[in-house]
């Protein structure tokens, strides 16, 4: 039995979310008065074990960047709870919340403006070492040497500049930086997104080896199921600020229960062009978040939408296995 | 199997070049205009630091005998209506202008950096008060302003040097301030947040460094207009007093009533603040190039 698996079968969540709910208000005028909201995340509950990955997709504007955010508290919600290894961090203050900072990380999408360009390679890799007074001086060069050979890099590229390396060597110094501190978990928003085809695989399996040998959680926040499909254990599908589908990837991939899963399912391509395929378009965009439609948010663009749709919103329930979708006809 | 020659690339990008005088001469190579702002500044800061040692007279001495003496062996850049040896003024007067040059912008941008810095940073109502301040200063020009301080300290070194200082202060903070503005939003400032750096810290570690660029830029062309400013005060009187050697001075003295009889009188000092204020401009514009790492190679 796999490290991993054994961990999320014995301990407790690393991370858990409740009803989280996060708004930003629209501002007009001289007094700034709030005149509507985004409804960016309404109501979003997940956990991760230990050593798991889940996977957060959707269109883009549907928020799971925010969620990611919200859950290190580099946003601050504005409802629901997060709970870290038992402790709920939703309200802690800057002080009280640094000790949780080394249990959770995060690596961006954009490989060149998540390094400051002024810092050399090991000094953002040695960073959190400082911040938290792990390490000085020459233990901490020999900390930082080792953080680059897990991820692949060499220890002489420490002196280097961001600005000497690919984009795929700055993600790996992100992730070093991000696994300085020893995290349970890395929220990882769209880590391959800006990279070569070739250099998302290496990256990805970089993540996988990291997690077999670390029992690393990720929240692994992308729009390529490919991508998504290939690490993750369980996998949300998310739709205008809400979660429409939660299962385990296999569920997930062969029986799609939501109408927006099944089409963003068959919006990903096949390399087969002999391939016949039940094509199953969702028409028009993504409607605004600071004026959701009622009821379900998806009836817009749904085929199979009924009156009930349009003004009852559905909750997310179990139909089986642990898959939970929200819709009204399952 | 054919095998290509990269030496000529490597030697244009600067491989294999150490030591302290081939790196000198590389850079020269790559920044020419820049090279000769430099030995302009160069020639400059030299003339302020030895002008005792390398000038034959005191620029404050007089002797009646050499009287709007003109340009020759006896006075190299010829003598005022008071007999004062111009070589020796031209000399002592790059100390003046930059001590003031230096002084001023490095007292502007000390204070521009830490307003923008907090104002950019902070936000709210502290960067609304401070934006608004800062219109009313930039609604005034550099010279009307440092008229305006100048005349209200009175004339002296350091109240020349403070009363150029203010003006310059909104134009820093400006750049600063936007400048801060973009940064603060970028991932990794972000993720120092999420390692949980103090805010103070990744202002100053984080959105600082990459806010410095253009304000050398800046300060480098302040340094130009400084001078210049420092000039038109003491050409009106209100900066450097006698009988210190200033070279807006020197050209107030003798525009209107020697420019025909004795020109040399206009044309060194003129040329001196022409100079260095064209040598900090090229220097300024090579120092941006080389301090960002990125268009490092």
């Amino acid at each position: 039995m796999p490290v991993s698996e054994m961990q999320v079968a014995m301990s407790a969540p690393v991370v858990e979310v409740r009803d989280l709910k996060k708004h930003f208000p629209i501002r007009k005028g001289l007094l700034r008065r709030t005149v509507g909201n985004v409804f960016a995340v309404d109501g979003v509950s997940f956990s991760i074990q230990p050593g798991e990955t889940l996977g957060l997709v959707g269109e883009s504007g549907c928020g799971k960047t925010t969620v990611g955010r919200t859950v290190l508290r580099l946003v601050e919600p504005t409802g629901g709870s997060i709970m870290v290894r038992g402790e709920d961090i939703t309200h802690l203050g800057k002080k009280a919340l640094r000790p949780y900072r080394r249990e959770m990380q995060i690596v961006f999408q954009d490989p060149f403006s998540s390094l400051n360009p002024r810092m050399r390679a090991g000094t953002i890799v040695g960073e959190p070492l400082k911040i938290h007074g792990i390490a000085d001086g020459a233990e901490r060069e020999r900390m930082v040497a080792r953080l680059f050979d897990r991820v692949g890099l060499r220890a002489q590229q420490m002196k280097n500049f961001p600005h000497e390396f690919s984009g795929g060597q700055r993600q790996r110094i992100s992730i070093a930086r991000a696994l300085a501190l020893n995290p349970k978990l890395i929220v990882a928003d769209e880590p391959v997104s800006a990279l070569d085809v070739s250099i998302q695989a290496q990256v990805i399996n970089l993540m996988m080896d990291l997690q077999r040998e670390e029992g690393l959680a990720y929240l692994f926040i992308s729009h390529n199921l490919a991508v998504v499909e290939h690490i993750s254990h369980r996998i949300a599908v998310m739709y205008l600020g809400r979660i429409v589908e939660y299962a385990d990837k296999v569920t997930l991939f062969t029986r799609p229960q939501h109408p927006y899963t099944e089409a963003l399912l068959s919006a990903v391509p096949v390399p087969d062009p002999a391939l016949k395929r039940n094509k199953h378009m969702v028409e028009g965009d993504v409607p605004s978040p600071v004026r959701p439609p009622p009821g379900c948010h998806f009836h817009t663009r749904c085929p199979y939408a009924i009156d009930r749709c349009r003004v009852e919103s559905p909750p997310l329930k179990d139909v089986g296995d642990g898959q939970l979708v929200a819709c009204h006809l399952r | 199997m054919t095998t290509v020659d990269h030496s000529a690339e490597l030697a244009r990008a600067g491989a294999n070049v150490t030591g302290w005088a081939s790196r000198t001469l590389f850079l020269a190579n790559r920044y020419p205009l820049g090279a000769f702002g430099a030995v302009i500044v160069i020639l400059f800061v030299f003339a302020a630091i030895f002008a005792d040692v390398i000038t034959p007279v005191d620029p404050t001495s007089t002797n009646p005998a050499k009287s709007l003496m003109a340009p020759g062996g006896q006075a190299l850049m010829g003598a005022d209506f008071m007999g004062r040896d111009m070589y020796s003024r031209v000399v002592h007067g790059a100390r003046i202008s930059l001590a003031v040059g230096l002084g001023s912008t490095a007292l502007g941008c000390l204070i521009g950096v830490i307003i923008g810095l907090a104002s950019g940073y902070l936000l709210g109502w502290f960067d609304l008060l401070v934006q608004r301040v800062i219109d009313i200063m930039q609604a005034l020009p550099l010279l009307v302003m440092a008229l305006v301080m100048a005349a209200s300290l009175g004339p002296s070194l350091e109240n020349t040097i403070i009363a150029i200082s203010i003006p310059l202060i909104p134009n820093v903070a400006r750049v600063i301030r936007s400048n801060t503005l973009a940064i603060r939003e970028l991932p990794y400032v972000e993720a120092a947040r999420a390692q949980g750096m103090s805010e103070v810290r990744i202002a100053v570690f984080h959105v600082l460094p990459n806010t410095l660029a253009p304000l050398i830029v800046l300060a480098t062309a302040q340094l130009g207009a400084a001078i210049l400013t420092e000039a038109s005060l003491s050409f009106l009187g209100l900066g450097i007093p006698e009988p210190h050697p200033s070279w807006g001075r020197m050209l107030s003295e003798s525009a209107a009533e020697y420019v025909r009889t004795a020109p040399w009188l206009v044309i060194f000092p003129g040329l001196a603040i022409s100079l260095v204020v064209f040598g900090t401009n090229l220097l300024g514009d090579a120092v941006r190039d080389l301090l960002d790492p990125r268009q490092r190679s």
